[in-house]
């Protein structure tokens, strides 16, 4: 049992259903959905209010979604340190700058990957505020409610990662 | 039912990082904090954040409803609309494309040393997410409330007992993971 914690890769059903399992633990114990993209807005608001407080404040968005530490920004911190704890137990963790199929596809331009996955993320911050919600959030807490905005986001979700997966790999 | 848990914060940042450290657990465990895994779903040649995705809905809906039928816990649904879930969806859908993870896996990756992850994808959803809030008044205003969903749920949308729809999800996911299972993906 103990030498699970050390396997590299578990299987994808075992690894999902502790997701699972998580989501009851979030519900009864915190009375919140597993989400993470929240985290990132107050985040960047903490940021921004280092150089201007007062424009943070006033902000209508930041009302709603106060930039301070709470419940889903320490799950985003412990995401990073489960994944470490993880890599590290089963040997994997290394420092890498660029993934292996990006490369096989467009060369080791580190700057190239850089500026692609901040194109990517900019995208995606933008997205999973204006759906409210992430691949956790809706994907795996908005499914398991049977949410229906979190359906067509998934989907929306789905068709244009897979269209620009392919269209990028196509080249 | 642990209402006094949910008002203690103190509690609930120790609990918001135990629920995470199992979180980035079980993703990297299951191989999903990996860019090389989430492109290969993406192009359609290795389907591991289906079959993550899928048991964990499986696992999580079916526990949910159950705490949700004996008053254990309360439901957080919204209304979404075309122009907040489709115009979202896709926005979103498009920067996975570029990225290769999303905001949780993107945490995972950095967790495992991926420096793309936090210097272009971390970095990125940052700047995204703080344009959104700057954008938000005249965002809300004309786009996300075009055509809102007359319900917040799929059992409400089709008329049917909430726990028939259950089953016939998790019918449904099942049959998923048996087709992938047929077709040796």
């Amino acid at each position: 049992m103990l030498d699970l914690l050390f396997e590299t890769e578990w299987s994808p059903y075992l690894a999902g259903a502790g997701i699972g399992i998580l989501l009851w633990c979030s519900f009864l114990f915190s009375n919140k959905p597993l989400g993470c993209s929240t985290a990132f807005s107050r985040t960047s608001g903490m940021i921004e209010s280092i150089f201007c407080p007062d424009k943070v404040k006033n902000k209508e968005y930041y009302k709603m979604f106060v930039p301070e530490i709470e419940w889903q920004w320490m799950m985003v911190f412990g995401i990073i340190l489960g994944a470490c704890i993880s890599s590290v137990l089963s040997g994997s963790f290394q420092i890498s700058f660029v993934p292996q199929t990006f490369q096989a596809a467009f060369g080791d331009n580190i700057l190239l990957r850089f500026l692609m996955a901040l194109v990517g993320g900019i995208m995606m911050g933008l997205g999973a505020r204006w759906s409210w919600g992430c691949t956790s959030g809706h994907g795996i807490s908005g499914m398991s409610q049977l949410s229906l905005a979190s359906l067509v986001a998934v989907m929306g979700f789905f068709v244009a990662g897979i269209g620009t997966a392919m269209i990028l790999y196509s080249w | 039912m642990f209402t006094k848990c949910h008002a203690n914060e103190r509690l609930q940042l120790i609990l918001g990082l135990l629920i995470g450290i199992g979180f980035g657990f079980f993703l990297q465990k299951g191989g999903v904090t990996s860019y090389d895994t989430i492109i290969g779903q993406l192009l359609l040649t290795d389907f591991t954040v289906v079959k993550v995705m899928v048991s964990a809905m499986i696992v999580g809906m079916i526990g949910i409803h159950v705490m949700k039928s004996l008053n254990l816990i309360e439901f957080h649904t919204f209304k979404g609309s075309i122009g907040s879930s489709v115009i979202g969806g896709l926005l979103f859908g498009i920067g996975f494309g570029l990225l290769g993870y999303c905001p949780g896996t993107v945490a995972g990756a950095i967790g495992q040393g991926q420096m793309d992850a936090l210097f272009g994808g971390a970095v990125g959803i940052l700047i995204g997410t703080g344009l959104f809030a700057h954008f938000y008044p005249a965002i809300n205003d004309k786009i996300l409330s075009i055509g809102q969903f007359p319900v917040e749920t799929i059992p409400e949308l089709i008329h049917l007992p909430r726990w028939i729809v259950v089953l016939v999800f998790v019918a449904g996911l099942f049959g998923v993971l048996w087709f992938l299972q047929i077709l040796g993906l």
